[in-house]
């Protein structure tokens, strides 16, 4: 496999709501601050490739206007994928894998706050037999998290310690949408939104974007001083319907994990997209992280859920980290579908 | 499993659905829509190269830059760049089959505009024509495209091909 | 550097209006089968799966790739969703094969589908946005003023549209696969249908097709055991933004880039001569001719001579869309990759009647958007 690092990182604030913005101006700024910051032209890129949903954007074909925010002028080598971002920074990887590229721009944007994000993505589900009991995504989660606790592997001072922590970790990222100090007591004492999940335990709904800089080689050098090797990108699939899927743990993420090499080596940052608190410790455990690793220093989705962009950030947020000296060893996370369908794990290292 | 029991399947199931979306228009449209409830047309400069953009939007597309500055203001004719005319009729289009949907080259804009034609025989309808806007009457202005119905025929010599061919 | 790929399955259902027999996963997994069955091996070696199709909104579910995952085999597996408009098809085959040629995936299994039947396309195409006037009526309002433009252009006769709604009907009486089996096709018939989006007629444009096609692409080394791989020489994409000032919409700069770069990486110099057959996105007729030279095969403005003096017939020196084409089966999202695999039937020897002799290097092309996204591909009967 080639040596593939990622050099840039550029995110726009994650906001419950952004009104003065349509979903295209929302990923200009972040495209043209990624390209400023690196000096990079339109002619510098081999190929660019996004992550949007048109469901999101209530419009088919949303994802054209992304090519106005490049600038894709002359044409360019372009590809999207009707994912989060994460997956197009893996159509991208491959791309230099094989080759065909050198330098990849990579974006991912969601503006759902456009409509009702817990009840469009009861359309993610089988449209025979589930969509049409219109469950919403808030609702299957609490399914999972009800299992889990009746299971035994989780508490809920195991959730309110997550969202505690993320929300702690936030008031040092200036991009963060829900930050604060909320001892596990506050959090234990506030009502159910829906039983067994507080409000705490979900993660906020943002609109934003993202977009990331992958290069190969030693020209990675050129645009970085400390690259961020990706020593590890895979990514697998669950089947869909809820029971024929153990929801007490995230075997999507264990095999991709290994298959990443997560335990190779001790991990000294991870950055989760975990919409829901019970599923951070779900992923956790999925990814063997231990004491030693400090878990969403950025506060992670828990803080800020642009979906579609929201697992491109962890990479680059992961490779922030790796960039800056903080961490030798990042390990970066994303996640589709209800209940931790389907999940990307990505290791970053320094050296 | 028999023919028959194989042919026993559900066909057809109905689940309508209903999502709302509450869009933002954006800051560059919106200045276009304030301006067009008051009857101007507004577009903007590309800073790169100075082309005329309308109606106004967020960034150039060809070179990805923000399109800021000062708004231009163009005129309410131009010329007819292509058309096609449909025989399908569309909830959204306020005009009756067979209708004429065109590309409109503003005097002075460097984009085209898609809209409609009217009150223009469909015999006579060719590239290049003269056109001009027909308004709806102004209490009846909104922050929309729609505050112009059609673009119907002009009075003029037609535009030479050379003039709007790059924009065919 | 990219590990040399070959496609050794192809599978596609029978394309219809309505395929209220299967439900989506049904759909796929009849093409899928199919595929599995061709390439003689079965679900457990398929490494990773590449799921293609165009708007959401055609079928009124939200990424429906997650529940229609395990009906092929994609349970525990990496998956991969691709949607790049119309030419999605085609771009869901680049994915898929550039996860083998990255050297990631031994064999890798690409399915690309439609089922317009379940909701419905032309009213997904025209949802009233605000802030802007609705004018376009289905795809076909959008390309008629291009159709037109080109018209104006090349100055060709009016019935070159005529003449390749015929000839690609023709050739789908040939295709037991073909969504529109016209017996009696004419050009008369054709001349006469209404002028639905002039100068676009009825009969010049692609039907509405329920339908999927999907491919398994593999590793030199595994393909090497396989009967006829066909081998890909080159893959290419290109996109340009919809609108900006000055953009040539009828011939677009991210076409003739495209085209230019595929060939220079398969080693071709004169498309026309080194290319046996070609299977083109036409989705109205029109854009046969259009297309000969968007990519590069015509000289500008002549494309339509191809069509005049039957040199895109089957029996004409460079065929175009033996299989009946878009114009016979649309199922949107498939629509690219079926090019792409008749593309690879025909060097593989398996495409039955409408068989070009000899064929050993063929072309598959997509196009979606506004005219602005471009892939496409070229595969051969010989390793490169």
């Amino acid at each position: 496999m080639r040596d593939v690092a990622v050099v840039g990182f550029a995110q726009s604030q994650s906001k419950r709501r952004e009104v003065n913005l349509n979903d295209t101006e929302i990923v200009i700024p972040v495209i043209h601050e990624l390209k400023k910051g690196k000096n990079l032209k339109n002619e510098d890129m081999d190929f660019v490739c996004s992550g949007s949903s048109d469901y999101l954007a209530g419009a088919p074909f949303a994802f054209v206007m992304g090519l106005d925010a490049v600038g894709a002028w002359p044409p360019v080598c372009e590809s999207h994928v009707e994912m989060d971002g994460a997956w197009a920074l893996y159509e991208a990887w491959a791309k230099i894998q094989m080759g065909y590229a050198e330098v990849a721009l990579v974006y991912g944007f969601g503006k759902p706050s456009m409509g009702d994000l817990p009840l469009t993505m009861a359309l993610q589900l089988d449209p025979y037999t589930q969509t049409p009991l219109w469950p919403d995504a808030i609702s299957m989660a609490a399914l999972q998290a009800r299992i889990c606790l009746e299971a035994g592997v989780l508490t809920d001072r195991d959730m309110a310690e997550c969202a505690s922590r993320d929300r702690r970790n936030a008031k040092d990222n200036p991009y963060a949408q829900v930050k604060g100090d909320f001892s596990i007591e506050q959090i234990l004492a506030d009502p159910y939104l829906v039983n067994p999940l507080r409000k705490h335990d979900c993660s906020p709904i943002s609109d934003g974007a993202s977009a990331v800089l992958l290069v190969a080689g030693d020209r990675a050098k050129d645009y970085c001083d400390r690259p961020a090797w990706i020593k590890g990108i895979e990514h697998i699939c669950e089947p869909l319907d809820l029971n024929v899927r153990d929801l007490t743990r995230s075997r999507s993420t264990e095999i991709a994990a290994e298959k990443a090499g997560v335990g190779n080596a001790k991990v000294d940052v991870a950055e989760l997209a975990s919409p829901f608190s019970h599923q951070e410790v779900l992923l956790e455990r999925a990814l063997g992280l231990g004491a030693d690793t400090n878990v969403n220093p950025s506060g992670g989705a828990m803080a800020g859920n642009p979906m579609m962009a929201v697992g491109l950030s962890r990479i680059g947020e992961a490779a922030r980290r790796i960039w800056d000296g903080s961490a030798g060893r990042a390990v970066a996370h994303a996640t589709s579908g209800p209940c931790l369908q389907q999940n990307l794990v990505c290791v970053l290292e320094g050296n | 499993m028999s023919d028959e029991a194989k042919d026993d399947v559900v066909k057809v199931i109905r689940t309508p659905v209903q999502l709302d979306y509450n869009y933002s228009a954006g800051r560059s449209a919106s200045r276009f829509l304030r301006s067009i409830k008051e009857g101007k047309l507004i577009g903007q400069r590309c800073p790169v190269d100075g082309r005329v953009y309308f109606p106004s939007r967020g960034s150039c597309p060809q070179h990805g830059v923000p399109i800021e500055g000062e708004p231009v203001e163009l005129v309410d004719r131009g010329t007819l760049v292509t058309f096609s005319i449909v025989r399908i009729p569309a909830e959204s289009v306020p005009l009756e089959i067979p209708f004429v949907t065109i590309q409109v080259l503003l005097d002075g804009a460097d984009t085209i505009l898609m809209h409609l034609l009217g009150n223009c025989d469909l015999e006579k309808v060719h590239m290049g024509m003269r056109l001009k806007a027909r308004w709806k009457p102004k209490e009846e202005w909104e922050e929309s495209v729609a505050n112009i119905i059609y673009f119907e025929p002009l009075d003029e010599p037609d535009a030479d091909y050379d003039s709007y061919k790059e924009h065919i | 550097m990219a590990e040399l790929t070959a496609v050794v399955g192809i599978g596609q259902t029978h394309h219809k209006a309505k395929r209220i027999d299967v439900s989506q996963a049904g759909l796929i997994r009849e093409a899928a089968e199919r595929a599995l069955e061709d390439a003689q091996c079965t679900w457990k070696d398929i490494d990773a799966v590449v799921i293609g199709k165009a708007p959401d909104m055609f079928e009124g579910i939200m990424m429906p790739e997650l529940f229609l995952n395990d009906a092929i085999g994609g349970a525990y597996k990496p998956m991969i969703r691709v949607h790049t408009a119309g030419s999605v098809g085609g771009s869901t085959g680049v994915v898929a094969a550039s996860l083998v040629q990255a050297g990631i995936h031994e064999r890798v299994l690409c399915v690309a589908y439609e089922k317009q039947s379940e909701s419905n396309a032309t009213w997904a195409l025209t949802i009233s946005m605000p802030f802007a006037v609705a004018t376009v009526v289905g795809a076909g309002g959008y390309f008629a003023p291009l159709v037109r433009g080109y018209i104006a252009r090349s100055d060709c006769p009016e019935d070159v549209g005529i003449k390749v709604a015929v000839k690609d009907r023709l050739n789908a009486l040939k295709n037991p696969y073909a969504h529109l089996h016209m017996e009696d096709i004419t050009e008369d018939m054709v001349r006469e249908s209404p002028m639905l989006w002039d100068p676009i007629r009825y009969l010049e444009t692609c039907p509405s097709s329920d339908g999927a096609c999907a491919m398994v692409m593999t590793t030199e080394k595994l393909a090497e055991a396989c009967k006829n791989p066909a081998w890909i020489h080159a893959t290419e994409m290109r996109s340009e933004p919809t609108m900006f000032s000055g953009r040539d919409q009828v011939m677009p700069q991210a076409s003739l880039d495209n085209a230019a770069a595929l060939y220079k990486k398969a080693g071709i110099s004169n498309p026309r001569k080194e290319i046996d057959c070609a299977e083109i996105y036409v989705p109205f007729a029109w854009f046969e001719p259009m297309w000969m030279e968007g990519m590069l095969i015509s000289e500008r403005n002549k494309g339509w001579e191809m069509t005049l003096s039957g040199a895109t017939a089957l029996d004409g020196d460079f065929p175009v869309n033996m299989s009946g084409g878009v114009l016979s089966s649309n199922p949107i999202g498939a629509s690219g990759l079926l090019r792409f695999a008749e593309a690879a039937l025909q060097v593989r020897g398996m495409a039955g009647d409408h068989q070009i002799d000899g064929a050993k290097r063929a072309l598959g092309h997509a196009y979606g958007g506004g005219s602005q996204y471009f892939s496409t591909w070229i595969v051969g009967s010989q390793k490169p």
